[in-house]
């Protein structure tokens, strides 16, 4: 053995280094970790320890245009719960089943939501009644992962009468979360499913807060108090409609139970939506929250159709109420005079080629000029004037007027009406197959055309305000307004001459004239092979300074005289204006 | 037998001071939110502490020749204990899956490894001291090979790989300390080094150049050079079948240490937290008691294995800087026992119990930080576990007395 001291003095010397080397690297590592990455790893820790809970934000308030709520947030209890993974969630369920009462279908809802959010703690029940809650409070410790919070639920205090333009709330759906419009959802939170709630997202849905709770290593939470501040929700700014809740109101009061169609009432002047419905109605506040099951399905097999909006995904042809736009746009390219009369007087009908067309009126009107022509509706005038304006023009003339384009009323479910694009769709249809006979059919409104409500109203706001077209705009924004056809000003004045007069003595509405208000309208008939006719009215008031167009289609109602009846009294409502009671006949 | 000694006051504060500190942060592990049977382990942790410390009172009073007459009975029996674990071995804490535990019916005794650790430096210093010539080839290392290899062989059958780990590093450091020459060192530990490099076959080959240089520079007796290169060539071969062999849980944590985040869930999942328990300690730590990491259990085994993290979580950087100069300068001192001591047996006993420790602190705290694997092997007097402090302070009494025999001493001066 070696042991000579300065042998071992040597290796004291290299041992002393080495180690003293060892602990140095050692020491630097620690540095490193503790001291550079130091920020890396805190957050890490936090992340370990504190697990966000997210807190809803209300939802923003909407208001008519007199301040009166039109949908509003109460509050309501959510259950949910942290799980570190799908089976401790799954036996959690399992566990919890009885005192919450969840189906199959509760618990599969849960298990998605865990599978899309894993960090987020998983809503089993959305809007739990008090009774299950009063209940978990009491087993508070058996489940210390279970997380019972107070969120707002939407509320129509209206429901029904509101449903036609509000649209509903609902939890956001897998679809809607691969939308990359949605990219900032997560599940469970509540989304606008239709109408204004759908339309305005963004600006109703407000910024979701968080509330930090401490949980240990398992993810129970050990600590009450918060171990962080909390990010206070922010509750969306409120949406100023122009809808006139007392005028909706009147007007779903109008409809009753035992009318079905659709009305939609608007400012001429602005576009302003004053009151919009579909009858029937469905009722939002049975949406929020989950659709149930047996009133989904009892919607859906409803003969009437409640989830069909009726003002504006219903397309119906218009009827005579589009004579009106035969006649701008006759008027327009200056093919008829203001006096001139038809070269075939009405005999109740009207010969072409072969086949003899019918004017509603089997006693025939004789002679007529334009404005007698408006008033008494005859369909042989408009044939005439059909025939004189030619399809191809016609069809150019309705594309003007807006009747292939959507009214562009901010809700989200409207359809595009029906008309053609050229002479082309009808040899597109029927090849050669067709007769110029077509001209005949669309100029009074019928043939290839469907109209929605609201997009008539539209068309009428502009036959008031001089051929300015103004967008139906429920919430306000910015008024847009477009002129759509321009017409001398005597020309204006036979229009809305022949309007007036239809309210007036021997008009076809004169039965719902108002006394001391001049209203102008058109009635309309909308022929259905399904069944009995659907009935229409556009008409707006003061005929001199219209302040409210209203459209109203009355289904399987026959002739549009009892929509007139409708129509009017919104008007009369409107403008406080009582309707003269006046018989019911058809004119 | 009673013969006073003017005890090493330095050594005696390091290893008290480390022993406080040690208690301290095993009654910290036990502060967790959620109250677990680690929060009262703190007092037996005191009870072995004072039990250690009378051992080392005892030994200090005897001799280093007493201490070298008991060796050769201390180690065979220490053999002896380590075998019957084989037998009636359980498993425990980390290592549940293995035997290191001495056990009467399920009561659980002690871990026969932490003492064959004291007693295989003794072992091995004998050997070594009795030698006249210092080895000069593989040949002349048969007897003190073979007197660490027997516990090895036992303790990786439990299996322990951490403690395997040890006897090797005290192996190594004591034929160093004896004067082994370096190349021979290296040789000796080629087929290990073999094994390593055997999952590249880029490096391996590199080393087997290296290895044939060394051989052909040194110039062992032509039979060993050939027998240690074939024993290269196996062990490259073999490793990949060894891997195989290995215990589950054994392949995984050598998985673990290559890529912690591989499984960030499983047993990786130990490490991060650790990382991040350290990490988040910052400079000055986050108080003591007062670590989210271990208060809320992301830390595991924080009052065994991972006590460092705990010092690093709840004291920082500076908490841990002053624990590893404690370290330091434990290791530093009885360095300088070594060098000053009377005989070659003390002095080889000194180093080899120091190295022993090193190898420990080194492995166990560069674990907390993944510099490591994690091998399950304590830190000396930090971790929880009575053997260990048992073995540790009955090492410190042997030093103090080594110490005290030694040059320059006040003993030696008086003598």
């Amino acid at each position: 053995m070696s042991f000579h001291p300065n042998d071992v003095a040597r290796r004291a010397r290299m041992s002393s280094l080495a180690l003293t080397i060892g602990f140095v690297v050692l020491i630097g590592a620690f540095f490193k970790t503790q001291v550079i990455q130091y920020k890396q790893y805190v957050m890490q820790s936090e992340e370990n320890r504190l697990r966000p809970i997210p807190l809803p934000a209300p939802r923003g308030i909407i208001y008519d245009r007199h301040g009166e709520v039109i949908a509003e947030n109460l509050p309501a209890y959510s259950v949910s719960i942290t799980s570190p993974n799908v089976d401790s969630l799954r036996s959690a369920l399992a566990q919890l089943q009885p005192t919450l009462q969840l189906t199959q279908n509760d618990m599969n809802l849960a298990i998605r939501r865990f599978r899309r959010a894993p960090t987020r703690p998983t809503v089993i029940l959305p809007d739990a009644s008090i009774d299950i809650v009063s209940v978990l409070e009491e087993h508070r410790l058996d489940f210390p992962r279970l997380i019972i919070q107070s969120v707002p639920k939407r509320y129509y205090p209206d429901g029904p009468m509101v449903a036609s333009f509000v649209g509903y709330t609902g939890e956001i759906s897998e679809s809607e979360l691969n939308d990359p419009k949605y990219a900032s959802y997560k599940p469970g939170q509540q989304i606008g499913k239709g109408g204004l709630e759908k339309q305005y997202e963004s600006i109703l849905h407000g910024k979701e807060g968080v509330r930090f709770d401490e949980v240990d290593a398992r993810g129970r939470p050990v600590r009450g108090e918060g171990p962080r501040p909390d990010l206070n929700p922010e509750g969306a700014p409120p949406l100023y409609t122009n809808i006139d809740l007392d005028l909706q109101k009147f007007t779903v009061g109008i409809f009753a139970d035992s009318l079905q169609g659709g009305a939609v009432a608007i400012d001429p002047s602005s576009g302003e939506v004053l009151a919009l419905y579909s009858a029937p109605s469905w009722d939002p506040n049975k949406f929020t929250g989950g659709i149930p099951v047996d009133y989904y399905k009892q919607l859906l097999e409803d003969k009437r159709r409640p989830l069909v909006n009726k003002a504006i995904q219903g397309r119906y042809p218009p009827g005579s109420t589009f004579k009106l736009a035969t006649s701008v746009i006759a008027l327009q390219d200056g093919l008829v005079g203001l006096k001139e009369h038809m070269p075939v007087p009405c005999t109740g009908g009207y010969q072409y080629g072969t086949r003899w067309f019918r004017c509603w009126e089997k006693k025939g009107h004789g002679s007529l000029d334009l404005e007698q022509a408006i008033k008494h509706s005859c369909d042989t005038y408009f044939y005439q004037l059909g025939l004189k304006v030619g399809l191809s023009r016609m069809i150019a003339g309705g594309i003007n007027l807006t009747m292939r384009d959507k009214s562009g009323i901010d809700l989200p479910e409207e359809n595009q009406p029906y008309w053609p694009y050229a002479v082309k769709y009808y040899n597109d249809k029927y090849g050669r197959n067709w007769s110029n006979a077509e001209t005949l059919n669309l100029a009074i409104g019928q043939g290839a055309n469907s109209q929605t409500v609201v997009n008539m109203a539209k068309f009428y706001s502009a036959v008031s305000m001089r051929g300015m077209s103004p967008r139906p705009e429920i919430a306000h924004l910015i008024p847009q307004r477009k002129q759509i056809f321009r017409l001398s000003s005597t020309q204006d004045s036979v229009l809305l001459e022949g309007l007036k007069a239809v309210l007036q003595g021997g008009g076809t509405a004169a039965a719902s004239a108002i006394q001391g208000l001049t209203l102008a309208g058109k009635t309309g008939t909308a022929q259905n092979p399904g069944g009995q006719d659907h009935g229409w009215f556009v008409g707006f008031a003061p005929a001199d300074r219209p302040r409210i167009v209203v459209a109203v289609l009355l289904e399987f109602g026959g002739h549009g005289s009892r929509a007139a009846h409708i129509a009017s009294a919104i008007i009369g409502h409107y403008l406080k204006v009582g309707p003269i009671q006046a018989t019911m006949d058809e004119g | 037998m009673n013969r006073p000694i003017v005890a090493d006051y330095r050594l005696l504060a390091a290893a008290g001071i480390l022993s406080l500190f040690g208690v301290a942060m095993v009654y910290s592990a036990g502060q967790t939110d959620t109250p677990t049977a680690v929060a009262s382990v703190y007092k037996s942790q005191i009870l072995w502490l004072v039990i250690g410390l009378g051992f080392a009172y005892a030994i200090g009073h005897s001799s280093v020749r007493f201490i070298e007459w008991m060796t050769t009975p201390l180690y065979l029996f220490s053999i002896f204990l380590l075998a019957l674990t084989l037998v009636i071995g359980k498993g425990a804490g980390t290592a549940a899956s293995t035997k290191s535990w001495l056990a009467i019916g399920s009561h659980r005794i002690g871990q026969p490894s932490e003492i064959a650790k004291v007693t295989v430096v003794l072992m091995l210093a004998k050997v070594l001291a009795s030698q006249r010539e210092t080895p000069k080839s593989l040949l002349d290392l048969w007897k003190p090979a073979l007197v660490v290899i027997v516990p090895w062989v036992i303790i990786m059958l439990q299996p322990d790989l951490g403690t395997g780990i040890v006897f090797i590093g005290i192996f190594f450091a004591m034929l160093y300390w004896a004067g082994v020459a370096w190349p021979l060192l290296i040789l000796i530990a080629s087929p290990a080094i073999s094994l390593i490099l055997s999952f590249s076959v880029g490096l391996w080959g590199a080393w087997f150049f290296i290895l044939l240089a060394l051989v052909l520079w040194y110039r062992p007796y032509l039979i060993e050079g050939i027998v240690l290169m074939v024993l290269n060539v196996a062990t490259g071969v073999v490793a990949p079948l060894m891997w195989e062999k290995l215990a589950p849980y054994q392949q995984k944590r050598l998985m673990t240490f290559i890529d912690p985040t591989a499984d960030p869930r499983a047993s990786g999942y130990h490490v991060i937290q650790s990382k991040v328990a350290i990490g988040s300690g910052g400079f000055f730590g986050k108080g003591f008691t007062q670590g989210t990491q271990k208060r809320l259990a992301f830390l595991p085994e924080q009052h065994t294995d991972f006590i460092f993290s705990v010092v690093g979580e709840e004291l920082g950087f500076l908490g841990v800087t002053i624990v590893l100069a404690l370290f330091l300068w434990l290791f530093l001192r009885i360095t300088q026992v070594a060098e000053r001591a009377n005989d070659s047996f003390s002095s080889l006993v000194a180093f080899g119990l120091m190295s022993g420790w090193f190898v420990h602190v080194l492995v166990n705290v560069g674990m907390t930080l993944n510099l490591m694997p994690i091998t399950g092997i304590p830190l000396p007097f930090f971790s929880y576990g009575g053997s260990f402090m048992l073995a540790s302070w009955l090492a410190v009494g042997i030093l103090m007395r080594i110490s005290g025999e030694g040059r320059g001493s006040a003993l030696s001066l008086r003598r």
